[in-house]
């Protein structure tokens, strides 16, 4: 029987569990297999003002321990997603964290402006798709101001820049915690065209290829940083793999391609983190968060 | 461990290979697999990881069902029939029996039977015909007449025509380079068919050109197409919308939707299949 408490505090959010899904990963279609409400948060697809039709097929390209992704945001439009997806989370007593993109400071604070007044929303997660800090500020400030302050906002931050210098831009202008991170920028070609093999060219790469890298950023951001919270997401797919982001300073994890390969790994993931816990004699999840910056005894490393 | 799926009727099990065996150029792949028999219905497909354990591959692969037994020594078990063109049905189709595979199935919306015991023809080209034997036998058993078309680029490309032969009542055949049967494709073959027959539905699996053909075909002689689109899937269950094709919705617009949950079984008439492989300019976000 495992006994250690995976009750966490992310930014005055309330979660049962420091597991949860990434955007775009999780949602309905796991329901058969997962137990949803168990976890601490589906976050859902990234939604934005109007409905998109998404990136010319093919969208999906495996690679050496990695997934690369291009889906162009498919989505159905705030209105449609409010309308059709947003009620049955509430019906399955899920939390939901939504997930927001735009292409310009305007139509994110519209986004934020409709989202203030619908119901069921636990937090507001912003994609933000390029990985300059300037700009980060600025969509936060738009995001922060329209929200009400109870709901929590996370930034999703883009690797390739100065991870640290997002982050503190994002908290500088409202975001309660930082997402590290989305996709990596990548490419593949094919053998027999010579051209890149997803319809829109480039992708994002995600998966076990990219957990190492992922694990950086958390590490990075957590010692500049140790007073924000972080979520890390990037190749989980164990209990050791969730419990590796905590150590490194994540107050919670998302899982995403994971889901792809094994619909019911959130479940899988949460059972082995409790047992990764209790091997260790942690009382909680809260208690492994930044373990590894620590100095051990008599150590002078 | 067996994970239930209400809502769809599929579960996640871990199962194992039963055996492989070479069928011409295609592979039949016999899976334990408990539970998804009593929720097969025909045109429906299973997901299974491949590689193993440490494997590198992050993306299962979706095949199409050919023939499920609930029972016997071994348990519920799945066939199914595919041809290795990639490093991970390459694996499987090297798998020792006894490997374990994660199955989830059955995924999909099935093949809408007939209410009424109309006749059938059944189109298939290649390996894609697999899943048409088991919809040919719950066809008979509503004492439809059924004709099966099989066709394929040459002779080795053809599956189940043996078989066809023993399922149903008239069996045609066609290969490209008419080393068997009419010379030509099933699509060339399928007005005579058709017309011969007074068919009222007809059933298809293959890839988009013929699909296209068969609808078409089978609007001109007033027949209602229900055609089996084979897509590359990521997943199976509906999350990476990799699967995405463009169909025209009850409302008259253009949807991206997913072939893994709203098919593999679309109607032919509803498919814009000249804009397969892109997004139409006036298509609008899937569900």
């Amino acid at each position: 029987m495992s006994g250690a408490d995976l009750a966490t505090d992310l930014a005055g959010m309330h979660l049962t569990s420091p597991v949860l899904t990434a955007a775009g990963c999780g949602g309905r279609e796991l329901a058969p297999f997962t137990d949803l409400a168990a976890l601490g948060a589906v976050v859902t697809r990234t939604v934005t003002l109007d409905a998109q039709a998404g990136s010319p097929p093919p969208r999906v390209a495996e690679t050496p321990s990695g997934l690369l992704h291009a889906t162009g945001a498919q989505n159905p439009g705030l209105q449609g997603f409010l309308a059709t997806e947003l009620p049955w989370y509430g019906q399955q007593g899920v939390r939901v964290v939504v997930s927001i993109s735009a292409g310009s400071l305007a139509e994110y604070g519209e986004l934020a402006r409709r989202l203030a007044t619908a119901s069921g929303i636990g937090a507001v997660e912003v994609h933000l798709a390029v990985p300059d800090a300037y700009q980060t500020g600025k969509v936060l400030n738009v995001v922060r101001r329209d929200l009400p302050r109870g709901t929590t906002v996370l930034a999703k931050l883009a690797p390739g820049g100065d991870v640290v210098d997002q982050a503190r831009a994002a908290v500088d202008n409202g975001a309660d915690a930082v997402v590290l991170c989305q996709g990596f920028p990548a490419m593949v070609l094919d053998p027999v065209t010579l051209r890149p093999v997803l319809g829109a060219g480039g992708g994002l790469l995600s998966g076990p290829a990219v957990h190492a890298l992922a694990l950086r950023c958390v590490w990075d951001v957590h010692a500049a940083l140790p007073d924000v919270p972080v979520v890390g997401v990037g190749g989980i797919r164990s209990g050791f793999d969730a419990l590796a982001m905590l150590l490194a300073g994540a107050t919670a994890v998302q899982l995403g391609s994971v889901l792809l390969r094994d619909p019911s790994a959130a479940t899988r993931i949460r059972h082995e983190l409790l047992d990764e816990l209790d091997r260790r004699d942690l009382d909680s999840a809260a208690d492994a968060v930044g373990l590894a910056h620590q100095q051990p005894e008599g150590s002078s490393r | 461990m067996t994970t239930a799926a209400p809502e769809t009727g599929a579960v996640q099990v871990v199962g194992e290979v039963l055996s492989v065996k070479r069928s011409g150029r295609y592979h039949h792949l016999t899976l334990v697999a408990p539970g998804v028999p009593e929720r097969f219905r025909p045109g429906t497909f299973v997901a299974v990881t491949v590689g193993g354990a440490m494997a590198e591959t992050t993306l299962r692969r979706a095949l199409p069902v050919h023939r499920v037994r609930a029972t016997g020594a071994y348990g519920g078990t799945v066939e199914c029939v595919f041809e290795a063109t990639d490093a991970g049905t390459r694996w499987l189709a090297a798998a020792a029996p006894g490997t374990p595979v994660d199955v989830v199935g059955p995924l999909g919306r099935p093949f809408a039977l007939p209410k009424e015991p109309v006749t059938c023809v059944l189109v298939g080209h290649g390996c894609a015909s697999a899943p048409l034997f088991s919809l040919a036998e719950r066809l008979r058993e509503r004492d439809c007449p059924v004709h099966m078309l099989l066709g394929a680029e040459t002779e080795a490309g053809l599956f189940g025509a043996l078989e066809a032969r023993r399922a149903t009542r008239g069996v045609t055949v066609a290969t490209a380079d008419g080393s068997v049967g009419l010379r030509g494709g099933v699509v060339d073959a399928l007005p005579d068919l058709l017309t011969r027959t007074g068919a009222d539905v007809v059933y298809a699996a293959g890839p988009a050109d013929v699909l296209h053909g068969v609808a078409l075909a089978a609007e001109t002689h007033g027949a209602w197409s229900q055609t089996a689109v084979d897509v590359p899937h990521g997943c199976g269950t509906g999350l990476c919308l990799t699967c995405v094709l463009p169909v025209v919705g009850e409302d008259g617009g253009t949807r991206m939707v997913r072939a893994c949950t709203e098919g593999p079984v679309f109607r032919g008439d509803r498919v814009r299949w000249r804009d397969l492989g892109g997004v139409p300019a006036d298509a609008r976000g899937a569900s």
